[in-house]
């Protein structure tokens, strides 16, 4: 089966570090940023990105669809 | 040549309706006017026109119905009776902020409450000074004959797209339960797509690419935005006392005393006029045929040349306080509720007391 | 591989989609209708029908939709949004009709209206948000509200010879036989997402066949008026709410 890496954008300014993607992560990539945005809130940023496999699922339980997923097979 | 029919007032509404491109009909049975649906149903129009009519299951549902095909710049129209229009207040101040147009036909039964299903003008306060809440108005249009019903209903669809606002034919039960010879209007065709988004380029026709998407709402959170959503409905209001005022003067100029009526007792007003003129005293008749804009500069004018008014209505007081406020407080009121209709004898009674 | 070499399109797996606009959601925190107006807006979007689609946004927390999604809107009066549709969608027969209502203004206020529109089978689709709760105006009793939840007007807990009982107004919804697909569906792990997604898409692409009225429920959660964080909220949902609004489809002709 074929591997893939992934990373995630996290437009940090409209993120509301609601948590929700940091618990969808099967990899625990994700956490919640010790400083705040522009509207005080922890937002979310990748902890750990080599661990990121693309997989999308913090970007599909986004509410503020402020996550981009990319994904390319590892070479 | 022009079509001549019987008809009766309901009946008419309907007919008018399919004649002048009417789109969609949505309405819940109610006497004094089921009629106009039930004319609509016999008349199948979605086979000739394409007009959709549809029986809701509220007038609750019918107005907001009329508010939905109103959005995407349809002619709509609803009808109903007293009670019914009550329910509907809430869909007109919505459509009246949104500033969506529509026709509705209010053929007023006695109340308050559930009354009784015969004739009224109990309604006019409610028709004239909003109905719903907030600060807005609707155009209120009075017939006092069947050729005017049939005549309104153009009339109405053409001023609420000219002001994008809900237009109210307010018809006493009389005037939509009787027969009347009537001269029909020749067919128009219902507006084209292309037309819809010239006459109404506010309406949800679609996202085009390029364009913002629309959107019609009746919600401004933002306090001074929604004072300027106020202001603006307020300037269409004082256009509209400018310019749409429609009243007809039977013989007032030369009057001494002036009746100011609506609807079928404006009828039975010119042939007290008649019988006053045969004992020598000079009457004539003011019929308002907007009810808002109210003709208050005819009055007015008709004041500074002294004469004395009285307002006879289907109600308990209500048309004489639009009266009052244009020519003063020495204004004579006589009216009949319940449903009962006043004879000429007894309005001329009320009219030799003034002389 | 450098992480600015991945972060192209075509290597985009999850992203924004167009039919959302650039204005950023009032929803609090994790809230469920972010998410289904994402997916909502998928599904257009996947569909190419942006230019032949008119919603109808309701009052509640979602009266502002018509701010967030790229489509034309109509704000409809509480409750009012499936007869709103109804006009829409018979006098624009060629164009995708949507309402979007939650538990107190679609199931309370609206249960004729939204009753009748699926009895006769109306060519729209229902979005239906059950989060058991009124969050708009503070988190009061919904008819979906669970027996013994505590909310601002039950602070003793729902209790039936109080306040009734809990309305599954989707089983009553699917007895109707002007409906034609009613489904229940959740939106707290990214699969039961995808699954709603699919479940919205399916009530769009009903429209074409013109069969009858879609339906689709998603159980939600309010964080705010729940007063929990959004992940627990989500666990309070699944071993909660899930018992009394089973997820799957009812109805799917």
């Amino acid at each position: 089966m074929a591997k893939f890496i992934g990373t995630v954008v996290v437009d940090k300014d409209r993120c509301k570090g609601c948590n929700l993607c940091v618990v969808a992560c099967p990899l625990k990539v994700l956490e919640l940023s010790v400083g705040v945005n522009v509207k005080g809130y922890h937002y979310a940023e990748m902890k750990s990105p080599d661990s990121c496999i693309g997989c999308g699922s913090c970007g599909v339980v986004c509410p503020d669809a402020v996550l981009s997923v990319y994904r390319v097979k590892a070479e | 040549m022009a079509e001549v029919a019987l008809m009766k007032g309901n009946e008419v509404v309907a007919e008018a309706a399919i004649r002048y491109g009417c789109d969609g009909y949505f309405g819940y049975p109610i006497t004094p006017q089921s009629e106009i649906m039930e004319t609509l149903m016999i008349r199948k129009p979605w086979e000739e026109t394409g007009m959709v009519v549809l029986q809701a299951e509220s007038e609750l549902a019918s107005i907001n119905m009329v508010y939905g095909g109103a959005s995407s710049g349809k002619r709509v129209m609803t009808s109903s009776s007293s009670p019914g229009i009550s329910l509907m207040q809430e869909g007109l101040t919505y459509m009246a902020a949104a500033e969506l147009p529509c026709l509705v036909v209010n053929v007023m039964r006695g109340g308050p409450g559930l009354g009784t299903i015969g004739p009224s003008q109990g309604d006019y306060f409610q028709a004239v000074k909003g109905g719903g809440h907030g600060d807005y108005n609707l155009i209120v249009l009075a017939p006092a004959s069947v050729q005017e019903m049939n005549d309104f209903v153009g009339l109405g669809f053409d001023l609420a797209f000219k002001y994008r606002t809900p237009v109210m034919m307010l018809v006493d039960g009389i005037v939509g339960q009787m027969m009347e010879k009537v001269t029909l209007g020749e067919f128009k065709p219902r507006w084209t797509k292309e037309q819809i988004e010239q006459n109404a380029p506010w309406a949800l026709t679609g996202k085009k690419t390029g364009a913002p998407a629309k959107y019609i709402t009746s919600c401004f959170l933002d306090l001074s935005q929604l004072e300027r959503v106020n202001e603006h409905l307020q300037a269409k209001y004082k256009v509209m006392k400018e310019q749409e005022v429609r009243f007809v003067n039977n013989d007032c100029d030369d009057a001494d005393i002036v009746i100011v009526a609506y609807g079928s007792v404006a009828r039975i007003c010119r042939k007290v006029a008649q019988l006053a003129r045969e004992e020598g005293i000079k009457v004539g008749v003011l019929r308002p045929i907007t009810l808002f804009p109210f003709p208050t500069v005819e009055l007015q004018r008709l004041a500074a040349m002294g004469k004395k008014f009285i307002s006879v209505e289907l109600s308990a007081g209500q048309m004489v306080e639009d009266v009052r406020l244009a020519v003063g407080n020495d204004v004579k009121f006589y009216g009949r509720t319940g449903g009962i209709v006043p004879t000429p004898e007894e309005i001329l009674e009320q009219i030799k007391k003034m002389v | 591989m450098e992480v600015n070499e991945m972060i192209k399109p075509e290597n985009l797996v999850v992203g924004r989609t167009s039919v959302l606009k650039e204005c950023p959601m009032h929803y609090c925190p994790g809230c469920t209708h972010g998410v289904v107006h994402k997916l909502i807006a998928e599904v257009v979007e996947e569909m190419g029908i942006q230019d032949s689609t008119i919603g109808v946004c309701p009052v509640g927390c979602s009266v502002f939709m018509y701010n967030y999604m790229d489509v034309d809107m109509a704000e409809a009066a509480h409750g009012r949004a499936p007869a709103v549709a109804t006009a829409i969608s018979r006098l624009n027969p060629d164009k995708y009709v949507f309402t979007y209502q939650g538990d107190g203004d679609m199931a309370s206020i609206g249960c004729a209206e939204i009753m009748h529109a699926c009895n006769r089978g109306e060519n729209i689709v229902v979005i239906f948000i059950n989060n058991a709760i009124y969050g708009m105006t503070g988190g009061q009793m919904a008819p979906t509200t669970l027996l013994g939840q505590i909310t601002a007007t039950t602070p003793y807990g729902r209790e039936p010879k109080l306040h009734g009982y809990p309305l599954q107004i989707t089983e009553l919804i699917a007895q109707l036989p002007g409906t034609c697909y009613v489904t229940r569906q959740s939106a707290d792990t990214p699969a039961a997402i995808r699954k709603t997604k699919a479940a919205i898409k399916k009530a769009f692409m009903n429209t074409r066949r013109g069969v009858g009225t879609s339906y689709v429920e998603v159980v939600g959660t309010c964080a705010s008026g729940w007063k929990l964080s959004p992940e627990n909220a989500n666990e309070w949902m699944r071993q909660n709410m899930f018992e009394k609004y089973p997820v799957g489809d009812l109805k799917d002709i």
